[in-house]
């Protein structure tokens, strides 16, 4: 176990450029007036 | 001697390391990977930043020296190498100065697919809020109600635009959409039809004021799986002050109990928007900068999911941002996650809005790319059938897009479909540098616009704000990870 660092989240964004881009996802709004849903607060539906 | 091969790799753009609270946080921006680190390994990573940014090579030595310039005892040199060791092992997981994915950029088909409308089914509202876009609902227009005829070809453009796709979203906005509930129930129910028809089903969402949430349009919303969002602004004060009535009244007595009413049908509605959900939202302004007791007051009036957002204003408006309001909005963001992080898991937990993060289930790297789909993806529908990119753009010649009434409704206007598309994150050469260009997407285009003229450029107290949002969202999801380790 590493003594300096702790890792929380493993994560490899850098992957779904390949495996992403289906649009099946909601659309979402990044103004202040709707909430309907922001990119970064949006999980993949796939 | 030289370390870590970090070659045409700059950390200051790609890794963000800060202290919030009890915690020194490394986020990896390109893998999305998150760690906490102790406070040596910090003053590691920055000093390697330092050199980096003064264009020297990153040495042991070097590292040393910038401990020295900062009056900072440098760690031992057994210590110095456990953390370069440290930090070595990540980067080859590639969780740690992950590389930014070359080449990618939105692939879109020539034709748009439309897959979600925004219905402006009422230019007109029961409230005359301070600091509304739309004019307080008439959109710079006449007040006005969108007909049947006009909502029902709404829906018809969206199930033809949207091609192969079998989920689209129905919006049903204003001014106050309640205030054309009759049209809406029966676009409801067309909708659902014509979708079935094709083989597709619609989401339909609503944004009210709630001052017309009757005890049966709140039924015909439940039965009808519509999410909704809710606007309240928090304190009875604070909420009075900029959402009256035309005749002056506040509105918060009359709108609360509705409210709570309603959200406690809701209790399963998840925080990240998905199936059928609430919100509860309001707008802070300059005249409570202490907005953080305004989410606290909802969430005492058991609102479980709320989000409160920051004002876009004029600079001649009372209620817009000064010069020094900055720091008091950080920390507001900063007590509202400490106490959200104390109510985890009691009976007055709740969830904001903007500090849900879904970093290992988030949206692929494209969709962060594109944003919001505006122009493109999305587009809104006046009550008179005119199309706009999206409803903040609603009433702005300059933008209107076409007609469902034109020959050809579903030939949307080239020049802005492509100006919507090309306004991507790395169009902007701000968002290219920062270190939340993947979560915030370039932001809002109508702010962008609206501060700055520009879709490629962009609203700057926006991306404090959104950076702020998320140095929280994150500090925040990291204690929800060590308490769930410690279980």
């Amino acid at each position: 176990m590493a003594k300096h660092i702790q890792t929380i989240v493993k994560a490899n964004l850098g992957a779904t450029a390949k495996t992403g881009g289906c649009g099946k996802c909601q659309t979402s709004c990044q103004s202040a007036c709707k909430t309907s849903c922001t990119v970064g607060n949006q999980v993949c539906v796939k | 001697m030289k370390l870590l091969n970090l070659e045409g790799y700059s950390i200051k753009k790609n890794v963000h390391s800060y202290r919030q609270g009890d915690l020194l946080i490394a986020h990896d921006v390109n893998s999305g990977s998150l760690h906490v680190l102790d406070e040596a390994t910090f003053n590691v990573l920055k000093a390697m930043e330092d050199l980096q940014e003064s264009g020297e090579d990153i040495t042991t030595e070097g590292i040393i020296a910038v401990f020295e310039r900062i009056k900072k005892s440098a760690p031992l040199e057994k210590e110095l190498f456990e953390i370069l060791e440290e930090l070595e092992e990540l980067r080859q997981e590639g969780t740690l100065f992950a590389m930014e994915s070359e080449g990618i950029t939105p692939n879109y088909p020539e034709r748009p697919i439309v897959k979600a409308i925004c219905l402006h089914v009422a230019h007109d509202c029961n409230l005359r809020c301070a600091y509304c876009f739309a004019g307080t609902g008439a959109f710079g227009g006449c007040r006005t109600l969108m007909s049947f005829e006009t909502g029902r070809r709404g829906i018809d453009f969206v199930l033809e635009s949207s091609g192969h796709r079998d989920h689209c979203e129905v919006d049903f906005f204003g001014g106050e959409p309640l205030l054309n509930f009759g049209v809406v129930k029966d676009l409801v129910a067309y909708g659902r039809k014509a979708a079935a028809a094709k083989g597709k089903t619609i989401k339909f969402t609503m944004t009210t004021n709630g001052v017309l949430l009757t005890d049966k349009i709140q039924e015909f919303l439940e039965q009808e799986e519509i999410s909704v969002v809710l606007s309240l602004d928090g304190r009875p004060e604070v909420h009075d002050r900029m959402r009256p009535h035309a005749d002056g009244r506040g509105s918060y007595a009359e709108i609360t109990p509705r409210i709570k009413k309603f959200v406690s049908k809701r209790s399963n509605s998840s925080p990240y928007a998905v199936g059928t959900y609430y919100y509860v939202r309001g707008t802070y302004t300059h005249f409570n900068l202490d907005f953080d007791r305004d989410v606290l007051h909802m969430a005492d009036l058991g609102i479980k999911q709320i989000s409160v957002e920051p004002v876009v204003a004029g600079p001649r408006d009372d209620y817009a941002f000064k010069d020094g309001d900055l720091d008091k909005i950080r920390e507001s963001y900063d007590r509202l996650g400490e106490e959200l992080i104390a109510r985890r898991g009691q009976e007055s937990d709740f969830n904001f809005f903007h500090f849900n993060v879904a970093l290992d289930q988030g949206p692929c790297l494209i969709k962060r790319l594109s944003g919001c789909g505006a122009g493109h993806e999305y587009v809104a529908i006046s009550p008179e059938g005119d199309l706009y990119p999206c409803h903040q753009f609603v009433g702005q010649e300059a933008y209107k897009m076409g007609s469902l009434y034109d020959e050809e409704p579903h030939s949307l206007r080239s020049e802005l479909v492509q100006d919507f598309r090309s306004a991507h994150v790395f169009a902007k050469s701000s968002c290219r540098e920062c270190w939340a260009r993947f979560a915030c997407s370039g932001g809002c285009h109508a702010a962008n616009v609206s501060f700055t003229r520009k879709l490629t450029e962009v609203y700057t107290l926006g991306c404090e704000l959104q950076k702020k949002r998320l140095e929280v969202a994150l500090y925040v999801k990291i204690h929800e990870g060590l308490q769930a380790m410690s279980l």
